[in-house]
């Protein structure tokens, strides 16, 4: 489902990626953990084209993300390429980034009536399913500020799914939230997960929803994947020196 | 169109110096002014703050070209001899552009922190050397970029000038535009652009270099400049 | 030149002011319309970082803003006949006024875009929305509104200068006190109910922008 193929990205003399090889299959939930700055948001920003590739390329469903071909050879993609791939890849932002001069309800159907190109009617039906499903129903035409923080995020997970994506990336999505509200939304991922056949890509510190979560788990550090395992393997016995260190650290926090 | 390129810079040019006194001139004033009316402002006395109040709001809220044809025509009368009209100019720019330098003095002043009034209070310093010791070398590095976009304000005001018959530069142009063709018009007009950018430029530099110095006596290096602050608009 | 103050001169004169002031209102209207859009266009043009547009866009503002509006006045009323299109004072005038006051205007917009978090961007292009859905439907909303304020500031601005319009013809306040004092050789009245009318408008309009200022939370 995502191929990345030798990639690294450099912020000026800063290297955040290195020679990147991974793999994601079809449905697939891997988590990425890691200290920061070691380039796992960068993975994340560059499949939402926030970023582009300084070398290596990606690819997403088979069809190259970072590059199009142009009359036989690779070369680095548009605005409009980059837009049509990643219609179907959603994220969900730790600062929610819902849009504060749109009720609930505008902001889940803006994006599948403008870019999708659905009706009026169709979009409201699924926005309304979607926030069934958050358990959001009723706060449908209120304001995203009259809603706590755990609210927003899952309204904020709502619409990335009304996009219907077949990749969805979660980019630390409890992190900005008391800590009694990430119960509710690490919940509704894992029914997601369950329920869904969505490629799902997560950087997050929460462990212990890593370990239920994912089928895979990606270790970072200093931009290269250091250890790639099942989490029942890595948490229970990782191999490399840093990933011990790293999760020593952080499995021991109060 | 630019046959006459010559003549109609040599012309312009004729204007330029009373531009710049009429320039010089309104800034000195604008200074004083700002000065006395912006620490009036801040005055323990009520007396003294209406006072200077009522002249800011006065000023800035009447139109220059009135204040300008007030001081025009009314004021010779007033005082029973004639007044030239390059001292009327002066006059009213400084009027009218000490009232915005008042208020910004007055911002400066309070965005001091308070802390700093507090430190001098303990040290026992009179009055006066807080002000002048302390408090005025920090306002000032907050003064100077709005001052410097009044002061570029000053500049075009004093094209208004040639409306009361003073000899400056927009007067020159006027002089000349009836006896030259239309396509040299636009080339009159251009050049008197230029002239007034090229002094723009001048006062800039001036106040940036000054900036450098203020900060450096408070061992600061000034921020990096954020394009003219135009929120708040002092037009 | 006779200098006193009549009180009954003043008040006969203030329906032919009040003619006057009525254009200044017009000319300040008008003028302030095509500066907010012209502004929003220039804004919008150097954000965007369109390729040719956006350097002309800043070179030409910065010009504009640092020379006299007086001076451009002149040239669009003056110059355009020679191209074969002539305007009446007013239309010059507020196309003077709209073009110099949306120099200031796209300064002010800029700063609302650049108020507007990154986040917002980031979570209009993560849902793939085209352009201009982003400017119309997500930036400019959040934008506009938190500068309306500085917008006010300088619609009180151009006010006060409209009258220096009188040099290209048109017939406001201004010209009619002199006109009047032209007539009467009495000038305190006129000039003096003229700079009171101003205050009168411009005055209490501050201080709705200042009340304006304090419900929007200046940026």
């Amino acid at each position: 489902m995502i191929v990345f193929d030798g990639v690294e990205k450099r912020f000026g003399d800063n290297v955040v990626l290195s020679d990147l090889d991974f793999t994601v299959a079809p449905g697939e939930h891997v988590t990425l953990i890691g200290p920061s700055g070691s380039g796992k948001t960068t993975i994340l920003r560059l499949l939402m084209c926030l970023e582009s590739v300084t070398e290596g390329t990606i690819r997403v469903a088979g069809r190259y993300l970072s590059h199009m071909e142009k009359g036989g050879r690779l070369v680095p993609a548009d605005e409009k390429h980059s837009r049509e791939v990643r219609k179907r890849i959603g994220m969900v932002f730790q600062q929610f980034n819902l849009f504060p001069n749109m009720t609930v309800r505008g902001n889940l159907i803006e994006a599948p009536t403008r870019v999708l190109g659905l009706s009026k009617d169709e979009a409201n039906a699924r926005a309304e399913e979607l926030l069934e499903m958050v358990g959001l129903r009723e706060r449908i035409d209120e304001h995203p500020s009259r809603l706590s923080g755990g609210q927003q995020q899952r309204v904020a997970i709502a619409r990335a799914l009304a996009m219907q994506p077949r990749v969805l990336l979660l980019d630390e999505v409890t992190s900005a939230l008391d800590p009694e509200l990430v119960a509710g939304v690490l919940a509704l991922l894992k029914r997601i997960g369950e329920t869904t056949d969505i490629t799902i890509l997560c950087v997050t510190h929460e462990m212990g929803f890593a370990r239920d979560f994912s089928d895979r788990v990606m270790m970072f550090d200093g931009g290269q994947v250091i250890e790639d395992a099942a989490p029942a393997q890595l948490f229970a016995a990782p191999e490399h020196p840093r990933t011990k260190e790293f999760l020593k650290a952080v499995l021991e926090r109060p | 169109m630019f046959e006459n390129l010559p003549l109609i810079i040599s012309r312009l040019a004729a204007g330029i110096p009373q531009t710049v006194i009429a320039t010089v001139g309104g800034i000195v004033l604008t200074i004083v002014l700002a000065s006395v009316a912006g620490l009036a402002l801040l005055s323990r006395s009520r007396l003294v703050r209406t006072v200077s109040r009522t002249y800011v709001e006065v000023f800035r809220g009447t139109s220059e070209v009135v204040q300008l044809f007030w001081i025009f025509f009314v004021l010779p009368a007033l005082v029973g001899y004639q007044i030239i009209p390059l001292a009327a100019g002066v006059l009213v720019l400084g009027l009218n552009h000490g009232a915005y330098g008042a208020e910004i003095v007055r911002g400066a002043v309070q965005s001091v922190p308070k802390a700093q009034y507090e430190g001098s209070l303990a040290l026992s310093l009179s009055p006066r050397d807080r002000m002048l010791r302390v408090i005025l070398p920090q306002a000032l590095v907050e003064m100077l970029p709005p001052f410097n976009n009044l002061f570029i304000q000053l500049l075009k005001s004093t094209a208004l000038l040639s409306l009361v018959v003073v000899n400056e530069v927009v007067r020159q142009g006027q002089l000349l535009v009836p006896n030259l063709g239309v396509g040299e018009t636009l080339t009159i007009y251009l050049v008197e652009l230029l002239i007034f950018l090229v002094l723009a430029l001048m006062i800039t530099a001036v106040m940036r270099a000054l900036e450098r110095r203020a900060s450096a006596r408070l061992g600061r290096t000034p921020a990096p400049r954020a394009r003219r602050a135009a929120v708040g608009g002092v037009a | 030149m006779t200098v006193g103050w009549d009180w009954a001169y003043a008040i006969e004169i203030l329906p032919a002011l009040w003619q006057g002031l009525q254009v200044t209102l017009l000319a300040t209207a008008l003028g302030s319309l095509l500066a907010f859009a012209l502004g929003l266009v220039f804004a919008v043009i150097r954000r965007s970082r369109v390729p040719v547009l956006d350097p002309i866009v800043r070179g030409f503002v910065e010009l504009w803003r640092s020379t006299p509006l007086l001076v451009q006045a002149y040239l669009i009323y003056a110059v355009l006949p020679g191209v074969g299109i002539t305007l009446s004072s007013l239309t010059a005038g507020v196309i003077a006024l709209g073009l110099h006051y949306a120099c200031y205007t796209s300064e002010v917009y800029r700063a609302g875009i650049d108020a507007v978090p990154r986040g917002q961007w980031e979570a209009a292009s993560a849902l793939s929305l085209p352009r201009h859905r982003v400017w119309l439907g997500v930036v400019l909303p959040q934008a506009v509104p938190r500068v309306l304020p500085a917008l006010g500031n300088y619609v009180i601005s151009m006010f006060k200068e409209v009258p220096l319009l009188l040099a290209i013809g048109l017939v406001e306040v201004i010209t009619v006190a002199n006109q009047i004092t032209a007539q009467t050789f009495r000038p305190v009245e006129p000039l003096t109910m003229a700079g009171i009318l101003f205050l009168l408008i411009s005055y209490p309009a501050s201080v709705l922008v200042r009340r304006l200022e304090r419900r929007v939370g200046v940026i």
